[in-house]
């Protein structure tokens, strides 16, 4: 089925922040710090105020009289820290926001920023996880002590006794780089105070605004029930526009000061140095291994760079134990992880957030174990993998995976790249001195996060479970419409939504109006509603199937009692509803009309209306006393196959071929799931081999612009042939599994293929990102030896 | 004392432009992007501002018969021209071709980069009415999608071609 959303977005009728004015609208733009850390010494306005088109200004020291700082989740002493919107005394990364300024145009409050006389004094700082940790390392916040944000250990099975047993224990140290997904809108914030109705109206792109209105609401000290978020059409977000709240209170502060509805787009160069990038993460990795490829455990320590300010973190330093073994089955698991602030910019969620970087660690170190053992990587994968017979299958930190079959989708993405065939053709091309890679991943793609996980990390936390609101009301004329709390940014919500109520009540799903966007003043909505972690499928249908089953109901008494027929009997069909029993029918219309202006027909004692919320929530649990729980409802998979073919003369490589096998359960439109599949697929490829955030020694990004940000172009991207499977998840509605995100499964798929590529001059790769420059550099250190 | 603006108001200059056939006259600095103008002048927001370096494309329009970033022309630099955006390429009721083959080929997802990717798909079909893959993704190679992978783009632009040479498509 086409999408509903596509009319508007094809004719330049999409409703994007930018594309809104209100009258009297005023522009902001941001003054940044040009320092990785440094102390505010004064920052004089005056100039800038006295411009011709100025409204007003706003600094840190007035912002931390009228605001708190923001919650955080961490727990003591990281939850010390005080992140406001614009930096107070001190900034502590290159691009913190330090002061703003409002004009009548977007062009004067950018030449007012240059009017700003901002002095600092800079500090020492500190851009490497481990060296933060060291005694006498800058302290990015005094208030917290130290670099420390968290530290934990999960200890499964028994690591020591499978070092012991093994016939060969693999250690590797490995990096996982810096990138973000980078949408093509950035973010974008327009405020405005109704002094009359004392609203704060906020119309922003963020992913999840109702879950930031706890966030805006303690911030600016504002009632939660008087802050209406408002989205349109996102621009794209991928889990980088959760952590704007910043920017909201901000905005808001500047609407509250002014007067005005003030509007702020963000630039490019903002957005990549001081958004959200994704996780870093070190780590060192020790693999129990039997001759045949057998994987015993893995004991691994992991240093996570969270950048500056903990957003969304330390949720990222528990979220990678979704998917603890990956798709394998070994029991036994040790992670010491810690979490570390360094003078980068903050981090947040990025399509696969941090269990990407724990897959790309598992699948680098399978690969890893093949080449040391001198198996083939798809044998040491079969061996290992958990067995469809085997599901539901309970991981080592207690998380259930909801069915399954691994082999078959390794065996499938083998078939559809025809690896037997390159492996023949390598060999042969090695000898006319042509270096072919292939390499191939499997990896979870976990959906519906359960918020009992961010109690590892703190147990106060006051989050658990997730949950999801939908509205469907027919109305006196028998119009259907449906209102989420799910807040889309290009995923089609109001595709698949119109899909699953119109097959409930028997019509076409043109006949069903979804509300775009998202209002908190109209949608229903919990804290958990929003954009992420995969979940508006397997939610939104739930709460959809939720409401549709109460309007049904009520339906079916109306019509029941008008047929003076059994309700048990009716059934929804093509606009009527039908009595089994008889075959007499009435039309929704005639029900709806009953229900809302006829009212005196309706069932005596019945109340009038024909509308139905339901929340709909899923089984969750808490963490044990060994942090063990689900994490997530539905695991996603999917089988990735690439073929390269490197130069060793450049350290470039090209994409011949590549290959995707992806199972999400049941599908409700396989065209857009194909869509979500291609989108991260081109993601995890943009990171494997350009994208790549970089700071030089002064702790400037050096890919601050789309210039030196290698974001892939349709050159860069090559054709992805993609397959798909439907095993029914045993747990979500309908058997709907989410998807979408990808797991980074390029990452590791490339990151293998290249070393494989390099074998004959026995290269390691132990790095997420394949520059061509260090792939190069590292093939001239082993010529030098050889 | 006030600081007189860098741009005084006395400054606005008046530009005369074709947009989508309809003669426009609007004000704006001498500084002001193409890109600007259409949207906050003429209203014509379905063009996008995406980057500050010409390097995504959604803002691609065509103006005088080749496509130009509109955030690297400056609007005086349209006086006189003849420009085609988004807003443009349906008759009415009735979508492009362009846009058809986009919608029936999920060739879109969050809708952002869409409009200029629209332009540069009809600037090539223009040049190039049967382009192979390769020839389509160097036509469309200054405009970035992040939502696609590019795969349904090419997929769309292929079954514009052939919607555009009168050739019968099922999607």
């Amino acid at each position: 089925m086409k999408r509903k959303e596509d009319r508007r977005l094809l004719t330049g009728l999409g409703k994007f922040v930018d594309d809104i004015k209100l009258p009297g609208m005023a522009y902001a733009a941001i003054l940044r710090s040009p320092y990785a850390h440094a102390r505010i010494l004064g920052i004089d306005v005056s100039k800038a105020e006295r411009l011709e088109g100025v409204v007003c200004t706003l600094v840190g020291e007035e912002v931390a009289k009228l605001t708190d700082p923001f919650l955080q989740i961490s727990s003591p002493p990281a939850n010390k820290l005080k992140d406001y919107c614009l930096a107070v005394g001190k900034v502590h990364f290159a691009g913190e926001p330090v002061a703003a300024v409002v004009a009548e145009t977007r062009s004067t409050a950018e030449d007012a920023l240059e009017l700003i006389d901002a002095e600092y004094e800079a500090v020492d700082h500190v851009l490497d996880a481990k060296e933060a940790l060291k005694p006498g390392a800058p302290v990015i916040h005094e208030e917290v002590g130290s670099n420390v944000v968290f530290r934990g250990k999960w200890d499964y099975g028994d690591i020591n006794a499978a070092m012991k047993q093994a016939d060969k224990v693999v250690k590797k140290t490995l990096h996982f780089h810096r990138f973000s997904s980078t949408p093509i809108e950035n973010n974008a914030v327009l405020a405005q105070y109704d002094k009359a109705t004392g609203f704060l109206n906020v119309y922003s792109n963020n992913q999840m605004p109702m879950f930031c209105i706890p966030w805006v609401s303690f911030a600016l000290k504002f009632p939660s029930n008087r802050i209406r978020m408002v989205t349109g059409d996102v621009g794209g977000g991928f889990g980088t526009k959760i952590i704007s709240y910043p920017y909201i209170v901000l905005i808001s502060l500047l609407a509250m000061k002014s007067g005005r509805p003030v509007k702020w787009i963000e630039t490019r160069t903002e957005h990549l140095s001081a958004a959200n990038h994704g996780n870093e993460r070190a780590f060192e990795v020790e693999i129990p291994v039997k001759n045949d490829g057998t994987i015993l455990g893995l004991k691994v320590k992991a240093w996570d760079d969270c950048g500056a300010y903990t957003r969304y973190e330390p949720a990222g330093a528990t979220i990678w134990a979704q998917v603890t073994p990956g798709c394998y089955r070994f029991k036994n698991f040790q992670m010491e992880f810690l979490q570390v602030m360094t003078s980068k910019c903050p981090v947040g969620p990025n399509r696969g957030y941090s269990r990407m970087q724990h897959l790309w660690m598992i699948e680098r170190s399978v690969d890893i174990v093949a080449r040391e053992l001198g198996l083939d990587p798809t044998e040491v994968r079969l061996k290992n993998f958990i067995r469809p017979e085997e599901m539901p299958y309970v991981t080592p930190s207690g998380g259930v995976y909801d069915g399954g079959n691994y082999p078959e989708s390794l065996s499938r993405v083998l078939k559809l790249i025809d690896y037997w065939r390159w492996r023949k053709e390598q060999v042969e091309e090695r000898k006319k001195g042509r270096l072919i890679g292939i390499g191939i991943s499997t990896i979870l793609d976990s959906g519906t996060n359960n918020f009992g996980q961010v109690k590892i990390t703190n147990p106060e936390n006051p989050f658990s479970g997730n949950s999801e609101g939908a509205r469907i009301s027919i109305d006196g004329l028998g119009g259907i419409q449906v209102a989420l709390g799910t807040s889309p940014q290009g995923q089609g919500h109001e595709t698949f939504a119109s899909q699953v109520v119109a097959d409930e009540f028997g019509v076409s799903p043109d006949q069903v109006t979804v509300l775009m966007g998202f209002d908190s003043a109209v949608n229903p909505y919990s804290h958990q509603s929003g954009a992420y972690a995969s979940r508006c499928a397997v939610m939104g249908t739930g709460a959809l199937l939720g409401a549709a089953k109460k309007v049904k109901e009520k339906a079916a008494k109306i019509a029941a009692h008008v047929l003076k027929a059994d309700p048990e009997s009716i059934e929804f069909k093509e606009g009527h509803a039908v009595d089994r029993d008889s075959g007499r029918k009435i039309p929704l219309w005639q029900i709806g009309n009953i229900a809302w202006v006829n009212n005196v027909l309706l069932p005596e004692g019945m109340e009038p209306g024909l509308v139905a919320i339901h929340f709909w929530r899923p089984d969750f649990g808490l963490p044990d006393e060994k942090w063990r729980l689900n994490q997530t409802l539905t695991y996603s998979y999917q089988s990735h196959a690439a073929v390269i073919e490197m130069d060793p003369e450049t350290g470039k490589f090209k994409i011949l071929k590549y290959a995707i096998v992806d199972d999400c359960g049941k599908q409700i439109n396989p065209m857009i799931v194909e869509g979500q599949v291609h989108g991260a697929a081109a993601h995890g490829i943009g990171a494997a081999m350009y994208e790549n955030f970089e700071y030089d020694e002064d702790g400037q990004l050096k890919s601050s612009t789309l210039v030196d940000y290698l974001v892939p172009t349709a050159l860069e991207v090559p054709d992805l042939v993609t397959e798909s499977m439907e095993t029914p998840s045993l747990f979500a509605p309908k058997g709907i599994k989410g998807v979408g995100e990808g797991g980074g499964t390029p990452i590791s798929a490339i990151a293998n293929a290249v070393e494989d590529a390099l074998t004959p001059y026995g290269v390691e790769i132990s790095d997420s990102h394949q520059n061509p420059q260090r792939i190069y550099e590292l093939i001239v250190k082993k010529r030098k030896k050889m | 004392m006030k600081l007189a603006k860098l741009t005084p108001k006395d400054d606005l200059v008046r530009v005369r432009c074709k947009v989508n056939g309809d003669a426009h006259t609007g004000t704006a600095e001498p500084r002001t992007l193409l890109v600007y103008f259409l949207r906050d002048v003429l209203n014509l927001t379905g063009t996008h501002v995406g980057c500050d370096t010409g390097h995504c494309g959604a803002c691609t329009v065509i103006m005088d018969g080749k496509t130009v970033k509109s955030c690297m022309v400056l609007a005086v630099q349209a006086e006189g021209a003849n420009i085609l955006t988004v807003e443009g390429l349906a008759k009415g009721e009735n979508l492009h071709p362009i846009q058809e083959a986009f919608w029936e080929n999920h060739g879109l997802q969050c809708g952002y980069c869409t409009p200029g990717m629209l332009m540069s798909s009809l600037f090539l079909l223009q040049r190039n009415p049967n382009p192979t893959d390769e020839e389509i993704r160097r036509g469309i190679d200054g405009n970035l999608c992040r939502c696609t992978g590019y795969v349904n783009i090419v997929k769309s632009v292929k079954a514009a071609a052939k919607k555009m040479r009168g050739v019968e498509v099922t999607a």
